[in-house]
């Protein structure tokens, strides 16, 4: 028989017994809702997860640094010029260059004195360049992120806020608002102590004066103690540097104003045995486009001779958490459906009971066991793909509910929205589908039961 | 349609033959013996009437000429097939493209409309659409039933059904019109329509007809041979002239 007879006669029958096969469709409905609903949660959670790494900086920044650090340990036996490149400014361009990268900046970072309404107070010091602004760790920032790459503004992490404000929590008691902790310190002004290094006056060296490239010649200077005047605009509740560690930023400042301020820090060490004139630098960060890019990105940088550093493996070990995650999810999910397989394998053998006699007619006028047997599969199909649609909907419906009722409850804690629920076009296909291979696994066993009927008692059957 | 020439050079084949025929079943202990040894054979174009009792075992008869059911042993060749060594599937295209059947309680299948009953078999034999409907319309109108192919078969009386009955039997045009009690659900007038119907295929579409029946008054009056089962034995076999007016034209002596 072709399709289209099939399907129109499947229809049909399936129609005579609306009650039944509309019950047993309900039944697979529920079983793709929660199907979709169960693996809608672990894609959302997985997407959230992944979007919250991604925003976090960790997982797209590779840190770069000179394999002069690595060599500096006494041991000079790697003879190879390029593999001991300086870090400077032309190789931060190089990098920049690079195909997937989206920007490279270098690592300003230094601990430093800093006066607050007649208090000093010390703490590192962080550039931070405009792109950190979509960085979740100012997702909920109190205030607002810098107002231009030179502005001479300052955001505190909350540690140091608690510090400057003298309401560090004691151990034991609920930790204060950020809001609260806010309030008093934004518009405020801090001072920053530092050290400026200055390049002499005098002209450089001449190059036959130049000894061998690691003789200290080159550039000269000389360090001056300076100030600089900050404007607080904002305090973040979560850490934008947890990756750091114990040299993690507690105050921020704009990139380019903290490029300006020429701090001296351990670079210029460098740079003294650097006989260029473009800045030289500690460690580089390189921003990549995509997360998925690091690798590449990591060997071009390696290939220019700098030792890297990223935490991309820790994301690889997160997937499989996910796979784990996913896989449970997916087999609570099916539970389901299996018991809605049964309700399918239920309602045709009761089908085949009722049409017992239709069926030898069929046989008697000429239908083929094969003819019989697809009759009962596409039934079973029928139900599987309406059934399927309908779950489909339904579990979207349900995780829409959940996620806006999540939220509702998010809101009132002063947590921001998330978006925790996620129905991929892969998800909406495969719960289909699935639905319908599960309804056609099911109709296996009626319709070869079907197929097998003898005409002669089928016939005889009231 | 076959014209008449064709007819009487077919009437001379063979349409059906049956060597020592058996179909026993087993209840228990019991064996019974429905079929039990019974040699004969049709010529193409007759029209033969199956008589005897309740329990003769005639319409076990029927079932294994039909196909519908299998000999436990002996043969049974329709048309130079033998029906015994073919596969299910091969049996079921048989029951499509060369047999015919009507029943005593019309079969039509309830959910369907008369049309959609009659072209039931073209979809079976995977004929498009416009085809089967213009078939299934042609059926129609040579049973007379144009005017109801919409409506369901409860809305129908006996006689109608039995007539889109025989319609869907004649949609393939098969060879073999296999007919089991035709009028048993009839009156007396209403059956008299329908075997006259039933003569009309055998003498102007050239099929074989085999009918099934306990009235011998109506067998009498259509078959042009008479042939009588008990306890599933072959107890007599003569050649009939019918009674019926227009009766069949080639009766034998």
């Amino acid at each position: 028989m072709k399709i289209p007879d099939l399907s129109e006669l499947a229809v049909r029958n399936l129609r005579e017994s609306v009650l039944r096969n509309s019950l047993t469709t309900v039944g697979i409905s529920v079983g793709v809702a929660s199907l979709v609903a169960m693996l809608s949660l672990g894609t959302g959670l997985q997407q959230m997860f992944t979007r919250r790494l991604e925003k976090s900086g960790l997982f797209n920044t590779v840190v770069v640094s000179s394999r002069r650090d690595a060599r500096g340990m006494g041991s000079d036996n790697d003879p190879n010029p390029a593999e001991s490149r300086v870090l400077d400014e032309p190789a931060r361009r190089e990098m920049e260059k690079l195909p997937n990268v989206a920007e490279a900046y270098p690592d300003i970072r230094f601990r430093t004195d800093l006066h607050f309404e007649g208090k000093l107070h010390s703490t590192v010091v962080s550039a931070l360049p405009q792109s950190a602004k979509s960085n979740d760790a100012f997702d909920g920032m109190q205030g607002s992120f810098f107002s231009s790459d030179t502005a001479p503004e300052a955001i505190l992490q909350k540690s140091f806020a608690e510090e400057l404000s003298g309401m560090k929590p004691v151990p034991g008691d609920p930790e204060p608002n950020t809001a609260d902790l806010a309030r008093p310190l934004l518009g405020k002004e801090i001072t920053l102590l530092y050290a400026q290094r200055e390049a002499a006056a005098q002209p450089p060296l001449r190059p036959s004066d130049a000894g061998s490239s690691d003789s200290v010649a080159g550039t000269e200077y000389s360090v001056i103690s300076r100030e600089q005047k900050l404007k607080i605009v904002g305090v973040c509740d979560l850490d934008p540097e947890s990756m750091r560690g114990m040299m993690r930023g507690r105050l921020f400042v704009p990139q380019k104003l903290a490029e300006s301020l020429h701090v001296m820090g351990a670079a210029d060490l460098r740079e003294l045995s650097h006989a260029g004139d473009e800045p030289v630098y500690g460690s580089i960060s390189v921003r990549v486009k995509d997360p998925s890019k690091v690798n590449g990105v990591e060997d071009a940088i390696k290939k220019m001779g700098f030792s890297t550093f990223s935490i991309l493996d820790a994301s690889r070990s997160l997937q499989q958490v996910f796979k784990v995650l996913f896989a449970f999810l997916g087999i609570f999910g099916s539970l389901a459906l299996t018991v809605a397989s049964i309700g399918i394998v239920n309602t045709l053998v009761m089908a085949i009971l009722e049409r017992r006699r239709e069926i030898g007619i069929m046989k008697a006028i000429g239908a083929s066991d094969a003819d019989v047997k697809k009759l009962f599969f596409a039934e079973a199909g029928a139900m599987g793909i309406l059934g399927g649609i309908v779950g489909l909907v339904f579990g979207w419906a349900i995780g829409q509910i959940i996620n806006f009722g999540t939220n509702i409850y998010l809101r009132r804690q002063s947590i921001p929205p998330e978006h925790f629920w996620a129905v991929p076009w892969w998800l909406a296909v495969g719960a289909v589908l699935f639905a319908v291979i599960v309804s056609l696994v099911s109709g296996l066993y009626p319709a070869s039961r079907a197929a097998r009927l003898d005409p002669v008692q089928a016939l005889r059957y009231e | 349609m076959t014209t008449a020439p064709t007819i009487y050079a077919a009437r001379e084949t063979v349409a059906i033959r049956s060597e020592n025929l058996c179909r026993h079943y087993r209840m228990g202990e019991t064996v019974i013996r429905a079929v039990d040894g019974v040699s004969l054979d049709v010529r193409a174009g007759e029209f033969v009437a199956l008589l005897g009792s309740s329990g003769s075992g005639k319409s076990s008869m029927l079932n294994l000429i039909a196909g519908l059911d299998r000999p436990t042993s002996g043969s049974v060749v329709v048309r130079e097939r033998d029906l015994a060594k073919l596969s299910r599937e091969e049996l079921a295209k048989y029951r499509l493209h060369v047999v015919g059947m009507v029943f005593q309680s019309f079969n039509l299948i309830p959910s369907m409309t008369v049309a959609e009953n009659v072209e039931l078999p073209l979809r079976f034999a995977e004929v498009e659409r416009g085809r089967r409907e213009s078939l299934a319309l042609e059926a129609l109108d040579r049973v007379g039933l144009r005017a109801r192919i919409a409506h369901r078969p409860t809305e129908l009386s006996g006689g109608e059904q039995q007539r889109a009955a025989l319609a869907r039997a004649l949609i393939n045009r098969p060879q073999l019109l296999l007919a089991d009690e035709p009028t048993g659900n009839l009156d007396s007038h209403t059956g008299i329509e329908i075997m006259d119907l039933i003569r009309e295929f055998n003498q102007h579409l050239g099929m074989t007809v085999v009918m099934v029946t306990h009235e011998r008054a109506l067998a009498e009056r259509y078959a042009q041979r008479m042939i009588s089962l008990a306890d599933g034995r072959l107890v007599d076999d003569r050649p009939h002239t019918p009674h019926a007016p227009g009766g069949a034209r080639e009766a034998r002596p």
